[in-house]
């Protein structure tokens, strides 16, 4: 009987080490919810309600601007390309670094690195000195009649700098992790290479993918440094939905620069809400296995 | 961590779901290459935009009833000095319309892609419109000031973007250093100190005009905006008459943003005759009207309506020709790096 019980006794006391006083708790979590509702909530309510000062109708009225409209269909566009291409690119360069080694491949990850280290004004500035016309490449392009920089192509590559690092920053912690048993196994048994992929590589890495993806449409549709300096600001053809806040700022008109602010702002919930939504039925699809 | 594998349905659902996001982005995309009219791109500085917002429509209405092409005009608002850099890295600019002489010379002499003698391809050194420096002050003007003396003061927090970025704010310099000269009869010495002292005043420098106006009328810090006349008149307008007052100075700086083609972009994108045309209209009675309407002064103020003209007041301006030698020269001495103001401002 004694035998019995030492495993509770045991629970028991490690709870006891543990477990802070109520006092300390309570105190924590309250400086944490205090923190995030003064630096997270109150901005956030800011934004829609300034927004809707002036009541639904000059909210919605925003969306109906020629320039406001060409704003979001350029920031669909950026990430429709942005984002698959990072993806592609992110499972590329974990699958490298996690699962075979090769000279250079500390250098590789400090390169994916270098997007979060350089402010992005600085990556920015870099493609003008690249692509601008008393840049490097800029003569030869021009002389073609390609435009780079002050155009929709600039803007893609500055925000595939900025967004790079979030997909294989995703991926390669977990394709460590999960090393290459799973892999070699389905080579022994005869699948191909692309098959191996699709079929064992891509489940196991699928949740963390789309979390980077999820994360790199964020920042891909929010940045503002890198892309204000490749933009050229053209109303209606190269201005983003921030850039575009920031105009209509500028130009006195609050409730439209709230009321497309509010959109971005939207946009950062449905992510999360995505998120969440997924991590749950993933939780019930464990669930449902530990049943059978 | 997560590491199950992937059941058929998930796999379906999130293909449908990018399926779905890029059907609405294509949807979205190709409604906007539905326009292939001419366009004509205006590179301009930070305060004009309510200026072209009014011009451009009657300029493609003009053009419509002249040639019957429908052409488009695009915009480009920013820091005069920025919009110069970017025209230089290569901003296919038909036109610029920029705050001075200055920047359009800088593409000058960086390019080649603006005529060397640009400024004497259109009347009026090429500034079809004019403007001077007024002060923004609150309510019942709390510091008393009336004239630059005043910015000049202990105590008074004076509000001006950076002459480094801003051409606006070259215009507030120069319109400071113009009347320390008149004021010291000439004596550089007691000049240069007298514009430090403003600009000990001026702790936070903007980079552009309408940032600095943001600052003083939104933000509501410092006690006087050094600003341009129209961008004093469309704050007082835009925030409400009862909360500032213009104070005009007795005497100022005749402020010229010169217009010029950039011969560059224009030859290689064929659209030379439209983009003449644009900076012509911009003398006619119409435009000039719309010009003073906008609280601009206009280069012909017989076209202007007598309303418009009245609201601007009347007082001794003072040209950089006159008083610095010329903008290449004034640029030179004192916004160049290791200038006057680089001097003005090591503490």
């Amino acid at each position: 009987m004694s035998d019995a019980l030492a495993p509770a006794i045991r629970i028991a006391a490690t709870r006891r080490v543990t477990e802070e006083a109520p006092l300390t708790r309570y105190l924590l979590i309250g400086v944490a919810v205090a923190f995030l509702g003064l630096f997270l909530l109150l901005p956030l309510a800011v934004v829609f309600t300034e927004a809707l000062t002036k009541g639904a109708g000059a909210f919605f009225a925003t969306f109906d601007e020629p320039d406001a409209r060409a704003a979001i269909r350029l920031t669909l566009l950026v990430a429709a390309i942005v984002v698959p291409l990072n993806a592609v690119f992110g499972i590329c360069a974990a699958w490298a670094i996690s699962k075979f080694s090769f000279p250079g491949k500390s250098v590789l990850i400090t390169l994916i690195d270098l997007p979060f280290s350089v402010s992005p004004v600085v990556s920015g500035l870099v493609y003008v000195l690249v692509f601008g016309s008393q840049g490097l490449l800029g003569p030869t392009l021009s002389s073609h009649g390609i435009q780079i920089v002050f155009a929709i192509p600039g803007i893609v590559l500055a925000t595939i700098f900025v967004t790079f690092p979030f997909v294989a920053r995703e991926l390669i912690p977990l394709m460590q992790e999960q090393g290459t048993v799973e892999e070699e196994a389905a080579l022994t048994l005869g699948a191909s290479g692309f098959r191996t992929f699709l079929t064992v590589t891509l489940p196991n890495i699928k949740w963390g993918l789309l979390y980077g993806v999820l994360l790199a449409n964020a920042r891909a549709m929010g940045e503002f440094g890198a892309v204000s300096v490749v933009s050229g600001h053209i109303r209606g053809l190269t201005n983003t939905i921030p850039l575009q806040v920031e105009i209509l700022y500028n130009e006195y008109n609050i409730v439209s620069a709230f009321a497309l602010a509010s959109l971005l702002a939207g946009l950062a919930l449905v992510t999360l809400g995505i998120k969440t939504l997924l991590e749950w039925r993933y939780a019930g699809q464990i669930a449902g296995r530990r049943r059978h | 961590m997560l590491s199950v594998s992937i059941t058929r349905r998930g796999l379906g659902a999130a293909i449908a779901f990018v399926a779905g996001v890029s059907l609405l982005v294509d949807s979205l995309v190709i409604d906007s290459s539905a326009q292939a009219a001419t366009a004509l791109l205006n590179v301009s500085y930070d305060p004009t935009r309510e200026l072209y917002k009014a011009i451009n429509p009657a300029f493609i209405a003009d053009w419509k009833a002249k040639t019957g092409e429908t052409i488009e005009i695009q915009a480009s608002h920013a820091g005069s000095g920025a919009q110069a850099r970017a025209v230089i890295d290569g901003l296919s600019a038909d036109v610029v319309t920029l705050a001075l002489a200055a920047d359009i010379d800088a593409i000058v002499s960086k390019t080649g892609k603006v005529a060397a003698d640009w400024q004497k391809k259109l009347p009026n050194n090429a500034s079809p419109y004019t403007s001077t420096i007024v002060f923004l002050v609150r309510k019942g003007n709390p510091k008393k000031i009336k004239n630059w003396d005043d910015l000049a003061k202990p105590g008074v927090a004076v509000v001006t973007p950076n002459p480094k970025t801003s051409g606006g704010a070259r215009w507030n310099y120069l319109g400071a250093w113009g009347y320390g000269l008149e004021k010291f009869k000439g004596d550089e010495a007691k000049t240069k100190d007298f514009v430090k002292a403003i600009y000990k005043n001026a702790p936070v420098l903007d980079t552009g005009a309408r940032g600095s106006t943001i600052t003083f009328a939104q933000r509501g810090l410092g006690d006087v905006l050094i600003a341009w006349e129209n961008e004093a008149f469309l704050a007082s307008e835009e925030f409400g008459k009862d909360k500032f007052e213009i104070v005009v100075p007795p005497v100022s700086v005749l402020a010229e943003p010169p217009v010029a083609v950039v011969d560059g972009n224009v030859d290689a994108k064929g659209t030379r005759k439209v983009a003449e045309a644009y900076l012509n209209f911009l003398y006619t009675p119409a435009a000039q009207a719309i010009i003073a309407k906008n609280y601009y002064r206009p280069a012909h103020p017989e076209f202007a309506a007598k309303e418009d003209l009245k609201r601007l007041p009347k007082l001794q301006l003072f040209t950089v020709d006159q008083i610095f030698g010329g903008w290449a020269k004034a640029q030179k001495t004192h916004f160049a790096d290791g200038g006057v103001f680089d001097d003005i401002q090591k503490q």
